[in-house]
């Protein structure tokens, strides 16, 4: 059977922590490595500052809910706020340095300009979990899933 | 900011800061790593050596610090290297594209010794 836990917290940036400890022991029980409960703690770590700086715009301007669910198949977290929609379709992927491309300033202006709208965070769920999916609804705000497969080696 | 995790230490040396960090690097405490790194800059140090040893977590929050000090000291002719990189450490430079390359934007070196050495 499927189980599922709930966590509501202020959004600020001291609820990081807390949120990471509670999807680390989610992870830890679903029977994820190390190094994938350390990969789900990153993506929620990402998504709770890009709530907090883009969907808020500042700290203690609402609920961050944090839900995850251990099933046969996966570890899926989803996260909910009720701030203004941020679409990551919008945000471009960052320009990672490539060698002989462009100079390391501009490599670097770039990676920061990433940095600044988020991007790089979202480079990191797209990377670390096995799907990742955005949506926002007026009347609930912005809805996070990220998900983790369990046994990846059964998959095609 | 009053239960931080992280502590920060600098060591001046003859033509480099290393500045030895300990601890977890998020969005609640990255400010404090960026204050050290400009402070180092704002007193004319431009050669920085970060030892990342015992940071046991970081995002790209932390990241943002370290590339905005990578890209002013580079305009005054310095560097930022890293030494020591802890596992999860490590992980997130190369996820992010700063290391790993065969001409990376952070140096990474196994120890304080080479890491200075290379100023």
């Amino acid at each position: 059977m499927d189980k599922e836990q709930i966590l509501t917290v202020p959004g600020r940036y001291d609820q990081i922590q807390v949120i990471c400890k509670f999807v680390s022991a989610g992870a830890l029980e679903a029977g994820l490595n190390k190094d994938d409960v350390f990969h789900v703690e990153l993506c929620c770590d990402e998504a709770t500052t890009n709530i907090i700086e883009h969907a808020y715009g500042a700290e203690d301007l609402g609920p961050i809910t944090v839900t995850y669910e251990i099933s046969e198949e996966a570890f899926t977290v989803t996260l909910q706020d009720d701030g203004r929609p941020f679409v990551p379709d919008d945000v471009p992927e960052p320009k990672l340095p490539k060698i002989g491309s462009t100079s390391q300033g501009e490599a670097l202006d770039d990676i920061l300009n990433s940095l600044q709208i988020g991007g790089l965070g979202i480079h990191f769920m797209r990377q670390l979990m096995d799907e990742v999916y955005f949506s926002f609804n007026g009347a609930r705000g912005n809805t996070l899933v990220l998900v983790k497969n369990l046994n990846p080696e059964d998959q095609e | 900011m009053s239960n931080s995790q992280l502590s920060i230490s600098v060591e001046s040396m003859k033509r480099v800061e290393l500045i030895t960090i300990a601890g977890r690097i998020d969005s609640s405490n990255a400010s404090e790593l960026d204050d050290a790194l400009k402070q180092a800059m704002n007193d004319g140090k431009y050669n920085l050596v970060l030892n990342f040893k015992g940071v046991n977590y970081m995002s790209s929050a932390g990241l943002r610090a370290l590339v905005a000090a990578l890209r002013e000291c580079k305009k005054h002719r310095g560097d930022v290297v890293i030494s020591e990189p802890s596992q999860r450490v490590a992980e997130v430079l190369d996820l992010a594209g700063l290391t790993g390359a065969e001409d990376p934007l952070f140096k990474v070196y196994d120890d304080d010794v080479s890491a200075v050495g290379n100023f």
